[in-house]
């Protein structure tokens, strides 16, 4: 931990005042406090609670109620990392759950865990099938069980469909931002290159398709009636991708501010996504490091996509998904450091650093990165992801190539056009009160 | 009506672009200025009108069991997908429609027929409604430095110009008519923009005919007249908007360009923008980009830059940069041609007269500059739209190109416009329509043998009468990006594609909320709201003042609607629909829900001609649709044994 203690994070001592101290503001028990309030059949296991079933996970961890600790045990042998099936996210609207693991070590002579079979079986309706979303494509998949990894087969798991995606490995997504951060800084001027370079990058190809594979999740839960499970190879990276989407998309909850910090929480921090490797260089790195990845940010690009088809139904703005891609990569709270929730429970974080949300959390920080045309939208939005539709995330990657005082400019006025309004209402208000009042005064008018 | 071999089929299907596994079955109807798809569906009935006018291109297929599919493009870029139950019948329709879409002569134009109720009176005020004099006297013309001309009265000079044209004060008519006689087409250097801050103009002409070493004196003395007419500069600039071979190629045809020895005092250059047919090419592969089925990131981006469409744009925008720096910051003056000065000239004037001077950036402005650099001037209208049968080589997407270079500055300056993308698509939908006489003809001299002003109706009046629709609530007239000379970025990264015109039909590609529509509803009720303060101020001072009169019985209108209901309702319909996400893995879906699903057509029967191009009457019906929002979302609730067959079936 020699590395951590000198971090500027255990240095920084906050200059504001701490209103509600963020490492409390998203504690696994208080989740489950709302599924609680929705549904019966969940319970929360601390079978993880020395972090010795699976390094990765938080103490606490949702499973069926019919799930025994014994069988979680068992599960997790089967799965990387020990990373058995959990309760990723339930969808009020008809009972159906999104689950994520880590893919299921069968290796090439088809090993099989009962008990893996049972504690995904348990989230099902009787009668009912689920899907099994593999964000690898089938090839990536069958080679994995040379390495012992693999796949869910039909056989034994009947009652899942497998549908598998092709969601780029974290090296690959490397190359793709380090080449797309290049041709944002191409100063020919010239078109034909610029256009070849952004698609040789692949970038806008890997918000595709991660976008499309968390829309065919939420797609599966709200419109299929069914449940899913989610999982790659690690259930770290592009798994996380698609449950954390598939939530924006499902959830209204989630395009909240708060609700979004929790969703990062729950689906990312907690989940257990290493930061520390994934987020320590970004595209300027002369070393490469292996287990450096643009994963966080291109789920952080993706909900700009949705928020960019649906303006008006994020309580946050670009802004706050630009201070969370900030903070991710270097940051002076202790909340992305780390790359588990063991890791940061060992550092003593929440005792020695503070939380990015202690500072996100205070009425003019939130008044700066709220949106202000935010209008409550119950429904699941469904973006498009059609290539016209998807736009380069000029806020991030164009930020410091051009000027943005124009569209700045634009920003203001949409805000003094809302204000003025808002202001306007409250006079108009105030003044029919008065007139009300003027007129119960007045005795000639009360007898006519 | 002789044309119509067959006015009516039953039982026709309109295959829905991306998801062809929705259809909708109705019946074709064939009538003298529209095709009509009706849907009779469930006693929902829905209406599909294309005019004749704007079908582009028709495409016949093989037949097939299901029957035989025809495809219509049309000029805005709309995509119909038919299959047409019998052979014989698409036979019949693919040849009438081929007839009708294709007038041999003006007078079966559609805005012959088009008769929107108004007595000759309202019809001579609608055309009286623009006036390009009105906007020369704006830059202050006539004064000591530019007259105007009576050489082409009778279009006797060059037959394409206007018949009022501004000339140097020191061009004398022999020194104009001899210029002409050096340039194609008889287009001599005349003015097409003024400043009348700096004096500095803007002129436009054709190429000179000096072929290898021809020159002329008149048109030497015509340069110098334009120079003089710019007294605190001592050069001018000669941009040839043609890349330079293809300048140098017309120099073995008689044409070229200026020489430098020859002209005293001009610095000539070259800007190399392609000619029609690169153009017409180019668009031509970006369509077919966009009307790709689902394709991949990749599929789309390496088709955007083999088409080379946006390099065009961005060397267009160059140009009118380069002129309006010419003009604005260093106060010279600049004589732009091209090789007939309609096409490329066109676009660079106007563009540069964009960046220039803010009043092009307002909705009568943007007219105004249509009117003269575009109309006024000659661009060839019906040839290059395709308006009747003719040379397909004529063809050319020269105005759309304009527009978009409208729409990128747009992009860059959300508060410098007034108008909205809106504008520019009903404009560019009525250059093609033929419903309006405005873009009819390829000069003013046939816009006049035509009598399209006692025969025909003006678009500019229209589109000013219902300017409500085609406002940019991020416009100030105060705000500074509305103040002065544009100074856009050409970074490539700069240049968008324009998904709201290309692929204006496929609303699903489309934002589901739209942040312009919001705001104009917001700032519809502030202007109520400011009416309700100052009646409130008023009433509340009457009852203080005149305690113990009885004042008039209150009447408050309270003000508990929300604005943004209607913003956001027709978007909301369609944010319940998820597109196909499964490349049809998921084939037991039975749940694609109609309803939204029409309102890609529905909104088309707002394009009748009666009826309004734009979406207004769609705020209406906002409160509505989004009562519809429960059902929608409720319509995954299906019947839990359809969901067992479909997955033991799979």
């Amino acid at each position: 931990a020699e590395e951590f203690s000198l971090m500027y994070p255990f240095f920084y001592r906050p200059m504001f005042e701490v209103i509600e101290d963020g490492w409390n503001s998203f504690l696994p028990k208080d989740a489950f406090k709302d599924l609680e309030s929705m549904t019966d059949e969940w319970r929360l296991s601390e079978v993880n609670k020395d972090f010795s079933v699976c390094p990765s996970y938080p103490p606490l961890v949702a499973v069926p109620k019919d799930v025994d600790d014994d069988t979680l045990r068992k599960a997790a042998t089967f799965r990387h990392s020990g990373r058995f099936p959990v309760l990723s996210y339930y969808h009020k609207k008809n009972g159906m759950v999104m689950m994520r693991a880590g893919q299921p070590l069968t290796g090439t002579n088809g090993r099989r865990c009962k008990e893996d079979e049972k504690l995904i079986n348990a989230t099902l309706r009787p009668g009912k099938r689920g899907y099994i979303i593999d964000t690898r494509t089938i090839n990536v998949a069958q080679q994995a069980k040379a390495r012992g990894g693999g796949f869910e087969s039909e056989a034994n798991y009947p009652q899942w469909r497998r549908i598998h995606k092709a969601i780029e490995r974290s090296n690959v997504l490397q190359e793709s931002l380090i080449k797309l951060v290049e041709a944002c800084n191409d100063q020919s001027h010239s078109m034909d290159r610029w256009l070849s370079k952004l698609e040789a990058s692949s970038w806008q190809t890997h918000v595709k398709e991660i976008l499309t594979t968390a829309c065919l999740a939420a797609q599966c839960i709200d419109r299929e009636g069914a449940s899913v499970l989610v999982h790659g190879t690690e259930g770290t990276d592009s798994t996380l991708q698609v449950t954390s989407l598939a939530q924006i998309i499902l959830d209204p909850a989630c395009r909240t501010i708060r609700g979004f910090q929790g969703l990062v929480e729950r689906e990312w921090l907690q989940a257990g996504h290493p930061f520390r490797q994934r987020c320590a260089q970004s595209a300027y790195s002369n070393s490469k490091p292996r287990q450096e990845a643009p994963v966080f940010l291109l789920f952080l690009d993706c909900v700009w996509q949705i928020l960019r088809q649906f303006p008006c139904s994020f309580e946050f703005s670009e802004s706050f998904l630009v201070l969370l891609f900030e903070h991710a990569y270097a940051s002076q709270f202790g909340t992305f450091l780390g790359n588990r929730t063991a890791e940061r429970a060992k550092l003593s974080l929440p005792e020695k650093t503070v939380s990015l949300w202690s500072w996100v959390n205070r009425p003019q920080e939130l008044e700066r990165l709220s949106n202000p045309l935010f209008e409550a939208n119950s429904l699941v939005i469904w973006p498009s992801v059609a290539p016209q539709s998807l736009l380069l995330w000029e806020g991030v990657f164009l930020r410091w190539n051009r000027s943005s005082r124009c569209l700045d400019e634009a920003y203001e006025e949409m805000v003094h056009i809302i204000e003025y309004n808002k202001e306007l209402q409250n006079k108009v208000n105030s003044l029919r009160r008065q007139l009300a009042q003027l007129e119960t005064e007045d005795p000639l008018l009360q007898t006519p | 009506m002789e044309h119509i071999r067959l006015p009516k089929v039953e039982s026709v299907r309109l295959l829905d672009r991306v998801s062809p596994r929705r259809s909708r079955v109705g019946t074709l109807y064939l009538t003298a200025t529209h095709t009509i798809f009706v849907e009779n569906e469930a006693g929902v009935r829905s209406e599909t009108w294309v005019l004749h006018s704007l079908v582009c291109s028709m495409e016949k297929q093989a037949a097939s069991a299901s029957g035989c599919p025809l495809i219509i493009h049309c000029k805005n870029f709309q995509v119909l997908h038919f299959v047409i139950p019998r052979e014989r019948e698409c036979h019949d329709v693919h040849l009438s429609l081929q007839r009708l879409s294709q007038p041999e002569t003006y007078e079966e134009l559609y805005c012959f027929s088009f008769n929107p109720n108004v007595d000759d009176e309202e019809r001579r005020q609608e055309w009286d409604f623009l006036d390009l004099k009105a906007d020369y006297r704006r830059m202050g013309l006539p004064n000591s430095l530019w007259k105007l001309s009576t050489v082409n009265q009778h279009y006797k000079v060059s037959d394409t110009y206007p018949a009022d044209l501004f000339v140097p004060e020191s061009a004398t008519p022999p020194v104009i008519v001899g210029s002409s006689k050096f340039r194609s087409r008889g287009r001599f250097p005349t003015l097409s923009y003024y400043s009348k801050e700096n004096h500095a103009a803007i002129c436009r002409s054709s190429q000179p005919l000096s072929g290898f070493s021809a020159r002329c004196l008149e048109d030497e003395q015509m340069l110098e007249a334009i120079l003089r007419s710019n007294p605190r500069s001592d050069f001018m600039y000669v941009v040839d908007t043609r890349p330079k071979l293809n300048a140098i190629a017309n120099r073995a045809a008689g044409k070229g360009y200026e020489n430098e020895d020859n002209y005293s005092n001009i610095k000539f250059q070259f800007i190399g923008i392609e000619n029609i047919h690169v153009m017409r090419n180019s668009q031509q592969k970006m369509l077919e980009v966009c009307e790709l089925r689902s394709p991949s990131m990749s599929d789309f981006l390496e088709g955007l830059e083999s088409s080379g469409w946006l390099k065009h744009i961005k060397a267009v925008l160059d140009a009118g940069i380069f002129i309006a720096k010419a003009v604005a910051e260093e106060g010279v003056s600049v004589l732009v041609h091209c090789s007939d000065g309609w096409d490329r000239t066109a676009q660079v004037c106007s563009v540069a007269s964009v960046l220039l001077d803010p009043y092009y950036r307002t909705l009568r402005g943007l007219m105004v500059l249509i009117e003269k650099d575009w109309v006024s001037f000659g661009h060839k209208f019906s040839h290059r739209c395709n308006h009747q049968v003719g040379d397909p080589k004529e063809v050319s997407p020269i105005i759309d190109q304009f527009l978009e270079c409208v729409w990128q500055l747009m992009e860059q300056y959300p508060c410098a416009f007034e108008f909205n993308e809106r504008f520019l698509i009903t404009i560019h939908s009525h250059i093609y329509s033929c419903q309006y006489g405005n873009f009819i003809g390829n000069n003013q001299r046939e816009r006049i043998e035509l009598g399209l002003r006692e025969r025909s109706h003006s678009l500019w009046s229209y589109l000013w009468t219902n300017q409500a629709d085609y406002m940019n609530p991020l416009y100030r007239p105060d705000h500074s990006q509305a103040q002065g000379l544009l100074r856009p970025s050409t970074a490539p990264y700069c240049f968008k594609f324009w998904r709201g015109l290309y692929n204006r039909f496929d609303r699903g590609m489309h934002p589901r909320q739209s942040v312009e529509d919001y705001l104009s509803a917001i700032q519809e009720e502030t202007q109520q709201l400011e009416e309700q303060l100052a009646s409130h101020k008023q009433k509340i001072a009457e009852l203080e003042q005149e305690q113990g009169w009885k004042s008039e019985t209150k009447t408050t209108t309270t003000f508990d609607k929300s604005p943004t209901a209607w913003a956001l309702g027709t978007d909301l319909g369609l944010a319940n629909t998820p597109q196909d996400y499964t490349g049809g893995f998921i084939t037991s879906s039975p749940c694609q829900p109609k309803v939204p699903d029409s309102s890609l057509i529905l909104q088309d029967l707002n394009q009748t001609p009666e009826t309004n191009l734009s979406n207004g009457s769609d705020q209406e019906s906002g409160i509505a649709d989004l009562s519809c929002r429960s059902p929608l979302s409720e319509d995954s609730t299906r019947d839990p044994d359809s969901d067992e067959a479909a997955y033991s079936a799979a």
